[in-house]
This record gives structure tokens, sequence and C-alpha cells, in this order.
């Protein structure tokens, strides 16, 4: 205890606290130059960040910025600086913290800028702004430390690419800075200190004891398909009395929502629960989370939202609400529980369905047996190398000599070759196209051996254009009243397109009457006891991890499942009477005609990237046989294919070469390449986001960037956005060598079996989200009878 | 599904074209598809063609119609400092406006306005773009028309009009109160079968063109500024491999 400062030791002796073993070897290693902290939830993790940060400032006044604190959610910041107030106002320490998101009012900003606190929390977006100022350098000369929150999380996306660009602009402006990744437990720990920075030493803390989990017992077994629990209803009430809090989590924003309206319906005694999710507006999500600090609440319906590390307080049981689809977010979200190091963790699992019941007894296994899943990230996408340089640009001219060490000095871009990142620069400077147009045709110009902005006023637009994070369109929604009325939070723009006067939904649990569109806004009026039409909120879509695929289909194989409650057995055994099940060395497929539709589901259990390339590639080759294939949805285990025709000989579709020849004609012109052009174009500066405002004024002004990709595709066909695009798709979406492994061990071994109807384990494919259409002969059919049919009805034929 | 929250139709190159050469070249049974997919209709006793292109057809003129070309769209937008974004629109325009001339053997041209998006990018043209721009006016009666990005003469030859009056219809960029009128302007848009369309309008008293042009986003046909201009049997004929027709939605 001897480095700790006496005023926060005196402070921690009076609360009657002990610093943990690993917070006291974080100050004893408060000079290294980067050090990664894994500790289960609940370890202290952030105050252990913090404690070098503390013991450095105790001492006296300090000038200027002295420690940036980033973390994914911006409600963790908010958190994060109620906490640190304790001992910092506690031990009376001469210490300012501020926060600073995307919620930040414009004035306190401004002021932050001026005049910096010594603990500035933060998010990656709004880090990137303030990097992009022309007073970059003098807000951060004085910095000495970055504690980044949550690294695991943030380094399975772009926003921790950038992040780690960003860091290494900070070493540029700040030399010798410290950094301090604080993770959750991960199951490659070298790896993600590899990420935050070369020579990253690596502390591990205890793991506490195993987690108390079970799958919770309900009278009603589970509905064959469907999501969102609510058979589950009246036992999760049950559990709700029996513990302090419950934290009850869903895997999206939608079922959250439904979730919660029925809990309402059935919740007799009137137990204060409240919701929480993304698209609520900010008001009433700080309602909820003051009122869950405050302990008055009993439950919290929430979502992804609410992952990471907030703490709540007295959670003492966590239910997890549809499959977890993923072991390390399982466990995660079971250390909100119990929040006291060395206390078991509680929670329950609640299957939605009757194939979640064998996720979730995956899930269970995997925990028990401490296996965590995870793909290892790629080098750092362009993309976002392109926004950075843009970034640069912004803030100071810049030699590309100098940028580039910076660049490579990041971990993720460490393997970066100079002509790579020149072609970057180029096509920031000048859109990189083969048509050279004109001078003009510049973004950045060189003066010297200095790269800068040829119209510095290009910033303000740069800058709002900042982040890695791609949006579906939304709109506000607002209770139809004088000034505006009470907003109520977000839903889709595509959703709110489909919304006619007097349709209703559900937002923020409460169910309100769609009156018209006001400049952008939905405007509504409540309409209590009515069934509503649910919001379509996108949320995040989890891909169910290749470890639980796995013992998924190892579960399969069993004879009987005396493990798994007796409905779900039975449903398995059905599927096993009515078709087959699913072996790994062969390959399922059930055809069968469903809504007026035929269907083809392959059981590839490839993961949910090679299911859905395998759909690509197979609805081309079926257009090819006339078969008017009009969409299919992936998931990690199953594709299902929707069209106007059935599938009668499979085995030609699935020959290696034809499904390889197809991979190159493929890379081209499908959805799913075009939703990845789309958000990479966003990113490194192609299009901008549309804003609000924008939308309102420039009606005509925007258009699909469908058209961008095309009119690339067909005159410029080598762009640096095509390439960026193919290697994007090839990373994330595509995985074809697992398509290819999966049809090596398979061999002839493809079993198609033709059924009168949806099978038991077809049946939750149709309620995937993500359904990808395919554009051909039977789209084209279905439009022509729609035209006629709508000219009958008008009585215009 | 329609992709997330964008407005406009699909991509140009897979929408209706007529002739031309290379790879995408029609045989004669696909070409005699494209002539029945066409959308024949009377304006004011005019015989007009809707073609699935966007440009609209006068056979008794020998006269085609296109609106809202807007050459020239990304030269613009890198002059104002804002994306750099593919220069190529003006060459993909060019490439269907040549196929339709060729598939109607249409002596007049007439470009309905915002031709060019601004005036700065008529003269900022592409010296190759200009040059077939200028091929294809060779021998053709060419107007143009002018609309609210290019009003003014452009150093380009042709006729340059406010508007037209061709008995017994007229021409301009703007749709106004007076009847047998053709314009643009707005970019209607529509959605069939969860898919958007650029569209044409159509009444008894107008037709309001979509735009021909590659960079052009639309106006949803419902938006309330068509409603107030179409009558209440107003049609949509929506673009596309062939021409479908729907009634006009009114949202």
């Amino acid at each position: 205890m001897s480095l700790l400062p006496a005023p926060l030791a005196t402070w921690f002796a009076a609360k009657g606290w002990a610093l943990h073993p690993h917070q006291v070897q974080m100050l004893d290693r408060a000079g290294a130059r980067s050090t990664l902290l894994i500790a289960p939830t609940g370890g202290g993790k952030t105050l252990a960040g913090f404690l070098p940060s503390l013991a450095e400032l105790a001492d006296g006044p300090h000038e200027g910025l002295h420690t940036l604190y980033i973390s994914p959610l911006k409600a963790l910041t908010a958190d994060i600086r109620r906490n640190l107030r304790q001992p910092i106002e506690g031990a009376a320490l001469p210490i300012r913290v501020e926060d600073r998101t995307g919620d930040t009012t414009y004035t306190q900003r401004r002021r932050q800028r001026a005049d910096p606190p010594h603990i500035l929390l933060t998010t990656p977006e709004s880090l990137a702004l303030l990097l992009s100022y022309e007073d970059a350098p003098r807000i951060f000369h004085s910095l000495q430390r970055v504690v980044v929150d949550e690294l695991h999380a943030l380094a399975e996306s772009k926003r921790g690419d950038q992040l780690m660009l960003l860091l290494a602009r900070l070493e540029t402006l700040a030399p010798g800075l410290r950094r301090i990744g604080l993770s959750a437990t991960v199951e490659d720990p070298t790896a993600l200190a590899d990420y935050l920075a070369p020579g990253t030493e690596i502390l591990i803390a205890d793991p506490g004891p195993e987690p108390d989990i079970a799958m919770l017992d309900t009278d009603m077994p589970p509905p064959w398909a469907g999501g969102g629990g609510r058979y589950a209803i009246p036992a999760i009430l049950d559990e709700i009395r029996r513990h302090k809090t419950t934290l009850i989590f869903h895997n999206t924003r939608a079922q959250a929502e439904l979730f919660f309206y029925d809990l309402w319906l059935q919740n007799s005694e009137d137990l204060p629960i409240g919701i929480h999710h993304g698209s609520l507006d900010r008001v009433q999500r700080e309602r909820t989370e003051a009122a869950m600090v405050d302990g008055r609440l009993r439950a919290i319906v929430c979502t992804g939202s609410l992952d990471l590390g907030i703490d709540w307080g007295d959670v003492d049981l966590v239910i997890q609400v549809g499959a977890p689809k993923n072991v390390k977010r399982l466990v995660q979200r079971i250390g909100r529980a119990n929040h006291r190091y060395n206390a078991p963790s509680k929670a329950l699992l609640v299957p939605a369905n009757r194939f979640e019941v064998v996720e979730c007894q995956a899930a269970l296994q995997a925990v028990r047996d401490r296996t965590l899943d995870g793909e290892p990230r790629g080098p750092g996408p362009r993309d976002v190398l392109c926004q950075h340089i843009l970034l640069a640009a912004c803030s100071a001219p810049f030699t590309a000599d100098a940028l580039y060490a910076e660049v490579i000095s990041a971990g993720p871009y460490s393997a970066l070759t100079r002509p790579d990142f020149d072609a970057c620069l180029d096509f920031v400077a000048t859109g990189g196209y083969a048509l050279r147009a004109y001078d003009r045709w510049q973004r950045l110009k060189q003066t010297g051996d200095l790269w800068h902005l040829r119209d510095p006023r290009s910033a303000a637009v740069i800058r709002q254009n900042l982040g890695t994070i791609i949006d579906t369109e939304t709109l506000k929604v607002r209770l139809k009243g004088r000034m505006g009325g009470t907003p109520l939070g977000e839903v889709e723009e595509s959703f709110a397109s489909g919304l006619t006067p007097g349709d209703t939904f559900l937002i923020g649990g409460q169910v309100v009457r769609y009156e018209g569109l006001n400049e952008m806004t939905v405007e509504v009026t409540r309409q209590p006891g009515r069934d509503p039409k649910v919001a379509v909120f996108s949320g995040t879509k989890f891909a169910t991890s290749t470890l639980l695929t796995h013992r998924i289909l190892d579960i399969f194989q069993q004879d009987r499942w005396p493990d798994l409650p007796r409905h779900t057995a039975e449903w398995l055994a059905l599927q096993r009477e009515v078709s087959r099940l699913p072996e790994p060395s062969r390959l399922l497929l059930e055809s069968f005609p469903h809504d007026g539709r035929e269907h083809l589901c392959i059981y590839g259990f490839a993961g949910r990237n090679a299911q859905q390339t395998l759909g690509l590639l197979l609805t081309k080759q079926m257009e090819d046989q006339g078969l008017a294939p009009l969409g299919f949805v992936a998931t990690d285990y199953a594709t299902l294919i929707w069209g106007l025709e059935p599938v009668t000989d499979p085995v030609p579709l699935f020959r290696l070469e034809t499904l390889r020849e197809g991979l190159e004609g493929w890379l081209s012109g499908n959805a799913v390449m075009k939703r990845t052009f789309r958000n990479t174009a966003i990113i490194a500066g192609l299009i901008e986001r549309s804003h609000q405002g924008r939308r309102k004024s420039g009606r005509q002004a925007t258009f699909s960037s469908d058209i961008l990709y095309d009119t690339l595709r067909r005159y410029d066909p080598d762009h640096l956005m095509l390439a960026i695009t193919r290697e994007e798709a090839l990373r994330g979406l595509v995985d074809f060598a697992r398509v290819e492994e999966m049809l090596t061990r398979i061999g002839p071994r493809i079993d198609l079996i033709r059924l009168s109807g949806v099978t038991p384990l077809a049946a939750p494919l149709f309620l995937e989200p993500g359904k990808v259409p395919v554009d051909g002969a039977g789209r084209e059919r279905l439009a022509d009878a729609a035209a006629r049919a709508l000219l009958r009805a008008a009585g215009l034929e | 599904m329609p992709p997330p929250g964008r407005c406009c139709g699909p991509p140009v190159w897979s929408e209706g074209r007529t002739g031309g050469s290379g790879p995408e070249a029609l045989d004669g049974r696909a070409r005699l598809r494209q002539i029945t997919a066409m959308h024949r209709f009377t304006l004011a006793d005019a015989a007009l063609i809707a073609r699935p292109s966007g440009a609209l057809h006068w056979p008794a003129e020998s006269l085609l119609v296109v609106s809202d070309l807007h050459f020239g769209k990304s030269e613009r937008l890198a002059r104002r400092g804002g994306t750099l974004l593919p220069p190529y629109e003006t060459r993909a325009t060019l490439e269907r406006l040549a196929a339709e001339l060729e598939a109607t053997a249409a002596r007049r041209v007439l470009c309905l306005g915002d031709s060019f998006d601004d005036l700065a990018a008529a003269e900022g043209l592409d010296e190759a773009d200009r040059l077939w721009l200028l091929r294809l006016m060779a021998g053709r009666d060419w107007l143009w028309i002018e609309g609210n990005h290019d009003a003014g003469p452009l150093d380009l030859g042709g006729s340059h009009l406010a508007e037209l009056r061709l008995p017994p219809l007229s021409f301009r960029h703007i749709a106004t109160a007076e009847a047998s009128e053709i314009s643009g302007h707005y970019h209607p848009k529509a959605t069939l079968a969860g898919r958007s369309h650029r569209c044409f309008l159509i009444d008894g008293a107008r037709v309001i063109l979509p735009a021909f042009g590659a960079y052009t986003g639309g106006l949803a046909a419902s938006d309330p500024a068509l409603v107030r201009l179409m009558q209440p049997d107003a049609r949509a004929v929506l673009c596309g491999a062939h021409c479908r027709v729907i009634p006009m939605p009114r949202g």
C-alpha cells in the first residue's frame, strides 16, 4: 500500500476497503509503457486502471490534461465520473474530472478545449473529433496516460482500429504516453496485447468463483419457434420477486420492447420494472439509469446497451432471454450480477424456442468448461485509415513519411505496406480515379512536402462524418403536442415509411398511434390497450460463435437427450422422425412448399458468413437454372432459400468448382457487396452521412450508394474502394474457406429430403432478420403480378 | 426487402437498355420484348411513348425528351469542396442517351432542364465526354430547356429556350397549371413490390418525367408536391427492365 498516496490510503482505510492484488500490481507497474489488465467483471478493473493516475495527480496541482479515459459507451463515461467522484472528493484530491461525449453541450465542449480537466472521460468518436481540431497539440501536449476500458469489446470492431490510430496520434503529440488497456476475459490475451501496443505487459487477475448458472425452469415449454420468451413471463416474475434487482437481457431492441410490454400486462403487483435500450430517447434512458442507481427498480429489461461495465450496484440476478449466441458475451453478462469480487454471479438462461434450448445447453457446457470463443482479427481495414488521413489533414498539414510512420506504430496497422498507405492517401487527396480530372478534383493538396486541405472549409464536413459506426437511417418519434411534444425515441426510416396513419407500434413500453410525419419526425399519440405493430429496430445482430455451433451439432448426435428438457428432446426426436437431424459428415437438405413459395433449407453448420456466401452462390445458380429464387436468409447452422420453383437435383448445385467459378463472378453485383460498399464508402469519406437537416432540404440530392458502386464497377473496376469492399466482404461476410472445408468434409454425402411443409428444425429460420433479396426473374414476375393487381383494384384494367 | 432507408431506384444500368453493343447487346427476341415493354399513351391527342429508360418518345415529331440529366454532378461537388464522387456519371448518362437515340432514331432531342448540374459543370465537361455529346448532337435538332440548375445559355450549340410550345403540347422544366404539359424537375419515383423505381407520372393534363441522369435521387410520388399537381386518376409508369403501370401512389 506504500504506493497509494496518503489521503487515498486514509480514505480507503476509513471505508474499510482493501485493494485487490491486481489493483496493487497496477500501482506497482505505473511506469510501464503499456499494460493490459484482464479481470472478471466486478473485479474493480476500472479503479485499477485509474489508480496510477490518482496517485500521480494526488500530490499537488497539475497543469492541463493528464489522463484520457476511453470507453465504448457514453453511459459508461457518466457512470465512471460518478464513481470517481467518491474517492476524489472523499480524499479531497485536487483533481478535476469531466466527460465528453456526443451528449455534451456545445458550451461545455468549447470550454473543455480551452481549459481541459485533469481526467477526461470520452468515447473513440469524441476523441477523433477532438484530435481533428487545429488546437489538438495544445490540448494533448501534457497528456501522461490513456486508459482504454472494455478493450475486448472495442477490438472486435472498426471502432477499435480507429482508436488505435488515434492513440498513435496521441503518442506523437505526447511522447512517452503510458497506456492501460482493461479487458474482460478473452481467449487470446497476447493478440489483444499486441493490438494495444507492441511490448504490452499482460496482467491477469484471479478469475473468481464459478458462476451459478442454469436454464430457467418453466411450467410451459418454449414455443416451437419465435423469439422473446413471452411464455416464461410468470416464471421470470417469480424470480424478480425472489431477488433484489434483476437484469433481463434481450438480444434485440424489438424483442426487449415486446417483452417489456407483455411483462407489464402480467405484472399484477406493479413491481417497479424499467426498460433500457439504444433506441430510447436519452432523457428516458437517463431516468431509468438514475432510478436503477437509486435502487428504485426491481428489474430492467435491456439489450446490449447494458452489456458493458456499468456498475448497477445491487444486481443479484441476470436473466438472459434468447440464446446467448456467444459464450464470451454470456460470461460478461453473467458478471453483471453480484458486482462483488469473489462472490459467484447468478444467472438464468431463458431459451426463446426449442432450438435455443439446445443452444443454451451448449452454452452452459461451454461456460462450465471455461472455454471461450473468438475469431482472430485481420489487419486494420483501409477505409478506417482513409478516414484517419482526412482527420489528420483537418488538424494540421502533414508529410506522408511522418504520417505513415505514425500509422504503422498502431497495432492493427503494423503490417501496412507503404504502397497500400500511398493508395489510401491518393484516394483521400484526389479520389484515386483512373480518369484524372482537373486540378480542382482535389480534397488535399501538396505544397512542398506538406499535404493540406485544398479548401479549409471542408474540415467542417469531414468532422461531421468522423466515426466508424454506421447507423441505419432513423427518425425521431415524438408525442404529438404543442412545443414539439415529448420525445420517445427513434425508429428506422424503413419502418416509418411503411406506416400509415392509425397504425400502432411499441416504443418505450407504450403503444402509440402513428399520426403522421412532420419535418422528419414521427408524430404519435398514446393509444393504450391496442395490439401494437412492433417497431423494427436494427439493434445488433449476433452470430452464434463457431464454438457453440459445433457443440450444438454434437448434441444432435446423441441417441437420447436426458440433459435437455423433455419438450426439446421430443422436438429433436420429432425432427429425426419427420426428416433427419444434421450430422457432421453429411449435408442435410430439406425441400418444402410454404406460404406459396418453394423452400430449400441447407444445414451446413458452417457459420453465418459461410452460410450466407453459400446462399449467394446457390441462388445465382438457381437463377441460371430458371428456379426463380427470390431471396434467402442465413444463420450459423443453415441457409434457407425461397423461390418460385422447387430444387429437385441438388448435387450439381454443390459442385465445388462451379461454386468457385461463381464466387469470381459473384463478387460484384449482389446486395451484400452493395451493403458492404456503402458502409466502407461512408467510413472512407466517399459518401457523406445523411444528417436530418440535409435530408430535409435536399430531397433530390441524395441517391443510392448502389449507383456509385455500379458506376465504379463499370468504369473503374480497379478502384481502391472496390478493393476495400472485396477485402471486407471476404474477411467478414464471405468466408469461402469454410464453404470449401464443409464441402470437402461431406464429399458426395448430400441428402435431399422432400417434405410437405416446414420441419421442426427449419421453423426458426423463418424468423431470422437479415433476409437478402435476389434480383432476378422471380422478382420481375412478382412485380408484374403486383402491378396487375393494383390496376385491377383501381378498376383501371 | 429494399435496402435499408435509402431513396432511389435500382442502379441505372440494370434498367431497360435498348440496343447498343457489347456484352449486353440484345438479340432479336429481346429487342422485340423491349418494344412491347414500352408504355404507349396519348396526351391532347398526341401519341406518346414512355420508354423503360425514362425517356419520352413522340414518334410523329421524331422527338426524344429526356429530363434532369445532371451532367457534371460529381465535378460540381468536388469543386465545392465536397466528397470526390467517381467522375463517370456524364459518360454513363451519355451511354444510355446514345442507346435511346439509336433505338428511336429520333431526329430531335429535347433536354427538359437541369441537363447540367450547374453552368460551370457544363464548361468543365471532360474533353472526351464533351466530344461524345457533340457527336450525338451532330445532325440532330437539339433543344436545351433551362432548368433551375442550369438557367442561362450553354456554350454547346443547340437551341436554348425557357420553354417550348409544340402544339398541342408544351414543354418546360417545372410543371405549371397549364394543361397538355410535359415537365421534369421532381425526379419522381414509386415503390412496387418493395422496390423503388424511377417513374413517369401521367394524367389527362400532364406528364412529369423521371430523371434520366445517373447520379440522381428521387422524390416519392406520394409527396404532397406531386399529389397536388396530378389528377386523382393519375398513373405512375415505372422504369425498369420494362415499363410497369400502376395507379399513382398517394401516401
